[in-house]
């Protein structure tokens, strides 16, 4: 039997197009995920997305090349329109979808009765923070994996990979950084009346206005402003939970500062508590920044495997703003 | 057509702020003897820490409670990580509370038996509603998020809906404390900073506009649900009970103003107005329930 430590752990990268999907097979991914052109995954944007042919054919080609493709159907099914959510289920199973990823209680329930076959992962939008809240889909559904908020400490997760087992835990570990537990925010929809749970949207563009105002730009979420940049100061997005406000008296980033996720360093750690799987997030990225990205963490784990030193500064110069934190993976981020 | 339907019961959600205890205490104490709600949720949901101040008194306020008529429910924590947290919960279920469960792990504690759903599990169609009722809940409050349209597909045909209709919208849960960090603390040594606010910190934008709340690790809206123009649709679509969220402003008053209303002894406008003047923490919101921003406000143009 393989230990945890020896077990070779999954890398699994955006695929937001089939071009994507492409590249990041070419680039050295275990698995990609992606999901269908519509309501039913968390990164529902315009131009970005499988029809399904398209997903026909990506699985072929990643399938052709040894790798996986995960399906995520991972928003919540809108009241009176559940058919959309479990038509994705039925053609994604059909397609030869390696798992689905899934959030809805009701629609995990779905794809383990008409499909007790496939192989499912409870979504990161589920917040199964707890080995008891796993247990449950465990026990429920059968879950074969669960990839995890991004809330918990690596003590956390080291003890729930080892409370959970067989079920496996996946972990991101590179890109955007939610704050709050994902799958429990409206911040957006309090907003813009759209957000992840009902639309598979956060903080969405059509709702982002920009304006001059004297020295500054000033950028707007739903006619709140969200962050004010100095001018030549690179504008970046305004994401709801990264702005910047007032309260106590005083005026800053009282959610998270603009940076973004970067856990290369922990992944000898991550490996050796036995996570089975790192996730990239990033299916809006750009091919070239998910080729970058792949690349360097698909040699950090080889190295790893291999005893070997890895470098981690190629990746710093990707993040956001240059700035990057490990998250609630080290505790005084709290 | 709502004269056949049972009338819609008042339920008061858990305390969610850091209130101090003799508040605390004070508070419930004059909710048993005055307010009209059939069901009060105690218990602490936000954070942890705070829940021992208050278990000394637990007893004596359930007791309290039901000598006042009213049935008593026990709230979960909403994001427990801890296996101290999990015993817990663990603990409250054992000792025979009626128990509203915040989480799925609370769901897997319970395993089937009879229990609410609080308004932070996330139930978002008919669906989910069937599969929770087959896992034992009894009466759900759906999550504040959704709009009039989703509640009345899902609440059809069954008998167990409750709405979010009063108090500051929760939004968000997060690992972090927020009121620490705005007070420049670790989160293991907050101080307990979060009790300085008893409506949460007033969150503004940088141009002055108030935003959101911050309640310790939670998010809430700065604005004041209230489903007043909404109550009788919710009726007719077969909602059974309205959740009154406290806020410091007079609950009793917030009760009857709900009571009368949802007896049709008051129109929506006279309860909104009603509720005006009390001494809110920020105006009177529909958003969410018209499907617009959750922020927009009642008789808003969107």
């Amino acid at each position: 039997m393989m230990t945890a430590a020896t077990r070779s752990p999954e890398l699994i990268c955006p695929a937001g197009t089939p071009a994507g999907l492409r590249t990041a097979v070419d680039a050295g991914a275990h698995a990609v995920y992606c999901g269908f052109r519509d309501e039913t995954n968390a990164r529902n944007f315009p131009g970005l997305n499988f029809d399904r042919a398209e997903l026909h054919e990506g699985i072929t080609y990643a399938h052709d090349r040894g790798v996986k493709v995960l399906v995520a159907l991972n928003t919540f099914m809108r009241a009176g329109a559940t058919g959309i959510w479990k038509r994705g289920v039925d053609d994604a199973v059909s397609a030869g979808a390696d798992a689905l990823i899934l959030a809805d209680v009701a629609l995990i329930a779905y794809a383990r009765e008409a499909y007790p076959w496939q192989r499912l992962h409870l979504s990161v939008q589920a917040a199964a923070a707890t080995s008891d809240a796993i247990a449950f889909y465990r026990e429920t559904f059968g879950i074969a994996r669960v990839v995890l908020p991004r809330v918990l400490t690596l003590e956390e997760i080291d003890r729930l990979t080892k409370a959970t087992a067989p079920c496996e835990t996946e972990v991101f570990v590179f890109g955007g950084l939610c704050v709050m537990a994902e799958g429990r925010c409206s911040l957006s929809s309090y907003a813009t009346g759209k957000s992840p749970n009902m639309t598979g949207v956060c903080s969405p563009p059509s709702h982002v206005q920009y304006r001059e105002d004297k020295d500054t730009l000033v950028a707007s979420l739903g006619g709140f402003t969200i962050e004010r940049f100095a001018r030549g100061e690179p504008a970046g997005y305004p994401t709801l939970c990264k702005g910047r406000f007032r309260a106590n008296g005083t005026e800053f980033h009282l959610f998270e500062d603009p940076v973004s996720l970067n856990a290369v360093e922990l992944l000898p750690r991550l490996i050796e508590v036995g996570v089975s799987a790192f996730k990239i997030e990033g299916r809006q990225r750009g091919r070239a920044y998910v080729a970058m990205v792949v690349r360097a963490f698909r040699r950090a784990l080889d190295s790893i495997a291999q005893g070997r030193e890895f470098d981690v500064g190629e990746l710093r110069a990707l993040t956001e703003g240059q700035n990057h934190t490990t998250g609630a993976y080290k505790k005084t981020w709290r | 057509m709502s004269e056949v339907l049972p009338p819609l019961s008042l339920t008061l959600g858990p305390v969610l702020f850091n209130w101090p205890t003799d508040r605390w205490i004070d508070f419930y104490a004059r909710i048993a003897d005055e307010a009209s709600v059939d069901r009060v949720c105690i218990g602490e949901v936000v954070c942890s820490k705070r829940q021992p101040f208050r278990d000394d008194t637990l007893v004596d306020t359930v007791e309290r409670l039901e000598r006042g008529g009213k049935e008593v429910v026990h709230s979960t924590l909403a994001l427990p990580t801890t296996a101290r947290e999990i015993r817990a919960i663990s603990e409250i279920i054992d000792a025979g509370y009626a128990i509203e469960a915040n989480d799925i792990a609370t769901m897997r504690l319970l395993g089937g038996r009879p229990h609410a759903v609080g308004p932070l599990l996330n139930i978002y169609n008919e669906a989910a509603l069937a599969r929770h009722i087959t896992l034992g809940a009894t009466r759900i409050c759906l999550p504040p998020e959704l709009p009039f349209e989703s509640i009345r597909l899902i609440a059809a045909g069954t008998a167990v809906v409750e709405v979010f209709a009063f108090g500051r919208a929760p939004l968000a849960l997060s690992a972090r404390c927020y009121h620490a960090r705005a007070h420049g603390l670790p989160k293991d040594a907050c101080q307990f900073v979060c009790e300085k606010d008893a409506d949460g910190m007033d969150v503004h934008t940088i141009d002055g506009k108030p935003f959101l709340a911050v309640n310790g690790i939670q998010t809430l809206g700065h604005v004041v649900t209230a489903a007043t123009h909404q109550i009788s649709e919710l009726h007719d679509a077969g909602v059974v009970a309205l959740r009154l969220s406290p806020q410091s402003c007079d609950m009793v008053r917030v009760a009857t103003i709900f009571r009368n209303l949802a007896d049709a002894h008051i129109t929506a406008g006279e309860a909104t107005k009603l509720l005006s003047s009390l001494a809110l923490p920020g105006p009177l919101a529909d958003g969410y329930l018209r499907g617009v921003p959750g922020a927009n406000l009642i008789d808003e143009v969107d």
